[in-house]
């Protein structure tokens, strides 16, 4: 589709949608191409290829004391397929009910002019071939690193483009470009016929900043080895270090109970607590929707509102929830440009780039000041309870005794509560590693339960 | 035009000639199958919240999938845009796999006897009923769930509706169509007492007419169900840590089976000798009297399907009898390659997506025991009700699951509610420790979701009461 035809589609729903009696709308389309490829041992697992796009349309229809919505999609852009989805949508919020909270946002709009680099056109004629190519390199250095190397879930390419179309009846109009590249090897080791898988990965904004293939399937290749003979600990209390691969899924959880919806529904433990020391003072976590070439980054919400960064906890303070229009106006506040969007979604708040702001101690620093404890490198379950904080999740990784690594663990869980978790960190590593859109250093937890044996 | 073809003829001017065509773009490569799947779906959700339904949606996905295999290597390639081009682009993009000429062929699609089964024929596809009477039923459920306990502070409802149509024609010449109707509804409250707030959930769902959930008779049950585990989560003490004998109650601890064998049986992961149970097949993996089953038949139910999306009709397939392993759950690729018959797994969340084996309905055949005397036969350990999901490492056989109503039990008696409890365990022997098993198989109300490589498709797990011993439960209490 080319930038022109997206415009027009995006002009048609919201006349469209207009027409047929919506006091306010918004419309998103998003277009997107992708190639994906796994490798296993010498064979190609699957190529695949796919193109799509999905047009999604709000309408607000404004009642006595407040707007009523609905939010259609479809991905059949025929002309006509669209005038009726529209006269649908408008059907549809005539039947839900009012609210006083409903609406498109106040402020002023983005310009999407910045530049963001999210999106490298090198990368756009990228062959089949060639990432194939990449992902062999990873499988065969995953296998070359050690004869006990000798199965693998494969080693796996992905190339993305996209381009996002968003425009409303206030008269936003927006688009622009994005694309993401990864690649992920999954080797497992074998010892005396017991098995253990572990994966490495890369993920980038353009295939130059990638990580060299081989490289990726090495330390994935030595990730799976080092776990090689897990074995239970004795249930006890002890210091838990979560590394740069697990830490990220504790500010997840945090993220959500930041998010505004949870915060206006009270279904987080952070609901009350808004300006109150939540966390040790070696915290600080940010949201910043601009970062150059950020997984996480663009250049308007999915509101058109200007991406921006937003300090969520200042040296263990929270200091921001993370808000769109919506959950901003519930909590008499203003959005923090996080509105999350897909064509099929309502918005809703999200983070964008998320972090955890390094410390000074590398993680072998960390782990030599632990006198016996965890490190975690794998999370397993879905243990967190957002609105109490209890957590108790499974956890596979390294024991530590006298301050050096001593073996590998498995089948134990770990448990405590995230509000007293995020209070007891009491290091925080140098080792900040973007994988996703959250990233964090490792972080020390002074004490929680492991139950094993 | 045959019936399966009609619909999709209607929408996008599809006929057999142009199956035909595409087919035999693929063919003209060597491939050991070839098939094209269509998918025209249809689902609305209404959404209540501080007792408003504040929005409704709408949503249409439609695309076609096209699928060459040669040896163990797949092409794929799938579009929204069902027309004669994008078909035989991807029918040209998807046999690319393949580096061998092939012999053309004249690909005959004759449309199939209709499935074999019939599991959920319903009156009124659910996504024709109007939405007024959805909205009325989520108001009438916040009202119900407040007047229940003055501690309900927050009440939260969706009722999501699917409809399903799929059209598969396969290199064989066979062509299967199906339609898949989906209801779901969910509540979930928020109770407060004092300083503290807790959750309860619960949800049902399956194959079937809307109005099955609709009915007061199947809501009222539900929403009191979610109001009592908010406000005995008020009362929970932490759960213990540490390794104790454990007693699953009936129903949706069947997910237990689901993560600690099922997956480990998945044809894919037994090919590729990377499941915990790779060739294990004729040994013990569990207790004498432990049957396991992976049922795809079972009327309305939200696991079950006439055909699977490679067309293969589902059944009944035996996993453990008696303790011993007998089987793995099969898509037609691992099949072929393993020398065994596919069992109606293939299963894909969206024509976007390559099928793999996965589960239907998995669940464990009764026992003699009586669920009462079972748990007064444990000293000392926890009584497991209910669930929110789990996890597991198939490789490693490691497996989480994590409860969200489960009790202590002292001297053989249910003693206080306990909260967040977590089990972990392995899955190749934990079920080698099954001590009991109950009279009371149940199936779970019809709310499993399973992921797998991205993909999400909706299951069914059952269970009848179990004791465990020695699992290793999370908590903070010692």
């Amino acid at each position: 589709m080319s930038g022109d035809a997206g415009a027009e589609a995006i002009e048609r729903a919201l006349e469209q949608t207009l027409r047929a009696g919506a006091d306010a709308a918004d419309a998103l389309l998003v277009e997107s191409d992708s190639l994906e490829a796994r490798v296993r041992g010498e064979e190609i697992d699957f190529v695949k290829q796919a193109r799509g796009h999905t047009l999604g349309i709000r309408a607000l229809v404004r009642g006595e004391s407040g707007l009523r919505s609905a939010l259609t999609s479809t991905s059949d852009l025929r002309g006509d397929v669209v005038d009726r989805m529209a006269q649908e949508t408008v059907q549809l919020a005539r039947a839900t009910e009012e609210d006083p909270f409903a609406g498109l946002p106040e402020e002023d709009y983005a310009r999407d002019d910045v530049d963001l680099a999210l999106f490298d056109p090198a990368d756009r004629d990228v062959s089949v071939e060639t990432r194939i190519a990449a992902a062999r390199a990873a499988e065969t250095a995953a296998r070359a690193t050690d004869p006990r190397i000798e199965n693998s879930e494969g080693s796996q390419v992905s190339s993305g483009f996209s381009q996002v179309w968003l425009g409303d009846s206030r008269g936003f109009r927006g688009s622009y470009r994005s694309a993401t590249h990864s690649l992920f090897s999954e080797p497992i080791a074998r010892e005396n016929g017991s098995m253990q898988r572990d994966y490495w990965m890369t993920t980038s904004r353009s295939l130059a900043g990638t990580d060299a293939p081989a490289d990726v399937g090495r330390k994935a290749a030595r990730r799976a080895l080092r776990r090689l003979g897990g074995r239970r600990v004795a249930t006890c209390q002890a210091p838990v270090i979560f590394d740069p691969v697990t830490a990220p899924s504790l500010l997840g959880h945090l993220a959500g109970c930041a998010n505004g919806y949870s915060v206006y529904r009270q279904t987080s433990f952070l609901a009350d607590r808004m300006g109150e020391q939540i966390a040790s003072e070696a915290l600080t976590v940010v949201d910043d929707g601009r970062k150059p070439g950020g997984l996480g980054s663009r250049p308007f919400d999915g509101e058109g509102q200007p991406t921006r960064r937003t300090t969520l906890i200042e040296g263990g303070r929270l200091a921001s929830w993370l808000l769109d229009s919506y959950s901003a106006r519930k909590l008499g506040s203003a959005t923090t440009g996080n509105a999350a969007r897909s064509a099929g979604g309502a918005p809703s708040a999200a983070p964008s780039n998320l972090w955890v702001e390094p410390g000074e101690r590398s993680l072998e620093e960390i782990i030599a000041s632990t006198e016996r404890g965890l490190l975690v490198t794998e999370l397993i379950g879905h243990g967190f309870q957002p609105v109490t904080g209890d957590y108790s999740r499974g956890a596979v990784g390294l024991w530590i005794e006298g301050g050096e690594i001593a073996y590998p663990v498995e089948e134990i869980t770990i448990a405590g509560n995230l509000g007293q978790m995020l209070l007891d960190i009491d290091a925080v590593g140098s080792d900040l590693l973007w994988l996703g859109r959250l990233a964090a250093p490792s972080l020390r937890v002074a004490q929680m339960t492991i139950a094993g044996e | 035009m045959s019936d399966d073809l009609a619909f999709f003829h209607d929408r996008f001017g599809l006929d057999e000639r142009m199956l035909t065509t595409a087919l035999d773009t693929t063919l003209e490569r060597k491939v050991d199958h070839a098939d094209l799947f269509f998918e025209y779906t249809t689902q609305d959700s209404v959404v209540l919240e501080e007792s408003i339904v504040k929005s409704g949606d709408r949503h249409l996905e439609q695309g076609v999938g096209v699928r060459a295999q040669t040896g163990q290597r797949q092409g794929y390639a799938h579009s929204d845009d069902v027309t004669v081009e994008s078909l035989q682009l991807a029918a040209t993009t998807a046999r690319t796999i393949s580096e061998s000429n092939g012999d053309v062929r004249n690909v005959a699609v004759a449309p199939a006897a209709r499935p074999r089964h019939d599991l959920y024929p319903v009156a009124t596809a659910p996504t024709d009923v109007p939405v007024e009477r959805k909205i009325e039923l989520l108001g009438a459920i916040d009202t119900h769930a407040r007047g229940l306990d003055p501690r309900v502070k927050q009440v939260m409802a969706s009722l999501i509706s699917q409809h399903r149509h799929v059209l598969i024609a396969a290199s064989d010449g066979s062509l299967v169509a199906d339609i898949q109707p989906l209801v779901r509804l969910n509540v979930q409250v928020v109770a407060e007492s004092g300083e503290s707030r807790e959750i309860g959930y619960q949800g049902m769902g399956g194959r079937c007419d809307l109005d099955e959930v609709m009915a007061a008779g199947a809501w009222h049950p539900l929403v009191a169900e979610a109001v009592r585990i908010a406000t005995l989560n008020l009362e929970a003490v932490p759960c213990p840590a540490g390794c104790m004998d454990v007693v699953l109650g009936p129903g949706w601890p069947g997910v237990l089976l689901h993560e600690a064998i099922g997956h480990g049986l998945e044809g894919d992961f037994n090919r590729k000798k990377t499941s915990a149970f790779t060739d294990r097949i004729g040994q013990r993996v569990a207790a004498e009297g432990v049957t396991v089953v992976d049922d795809g038949t079972l009327p309305g139910r939200r696991g079950s399907l006439n055909v699977d999306d490679e067309g293969t009709s589902t059944q009944r397939t035996l996993l453990i009898e008696d303790g011993i392993l007998r089987g793995y759950l099969q898509d037609r690729l691992n099949a072929r390659l393993m020398g065994m018959t596919a069992t109606g797994n293939g299963r894909r969340e969206s024509y976007a997506h390559l099928p793999m084996p996965r589960m239907t309905n998995t669940f464990m055949l009764a026992g003699q025991d009586d669920p009462e005397e079972i748990v007064r036969s444990v000293d000392r350990g926890l009584y497991a009700v209910s669930f929110d999901g789990g996890q597991v490492d198939i490789t490693s056989g490691k497996f989480v699951f994590s409860a969200n109503e489960a009790y202590r039990i002292e001297n053989g008696r249910i003693g206080a509610p306990v909260k967040g409890a977590t089990l972990i365990g392995n899955g190749p022997d934990v079920l080698t420790r099954v001590k009991r098993i109950g009279n009371d198989l149940a199936l779970d109300r019809g709310v499993g979701s399973c992921g797998k490589d991205g993909q999400s498709v909706p299951v069914g797990v059952g269970l009848p009461t179990l004791r465990i011993d020695e699992l290793t439960v999370g908590g903070t209490e010692r």
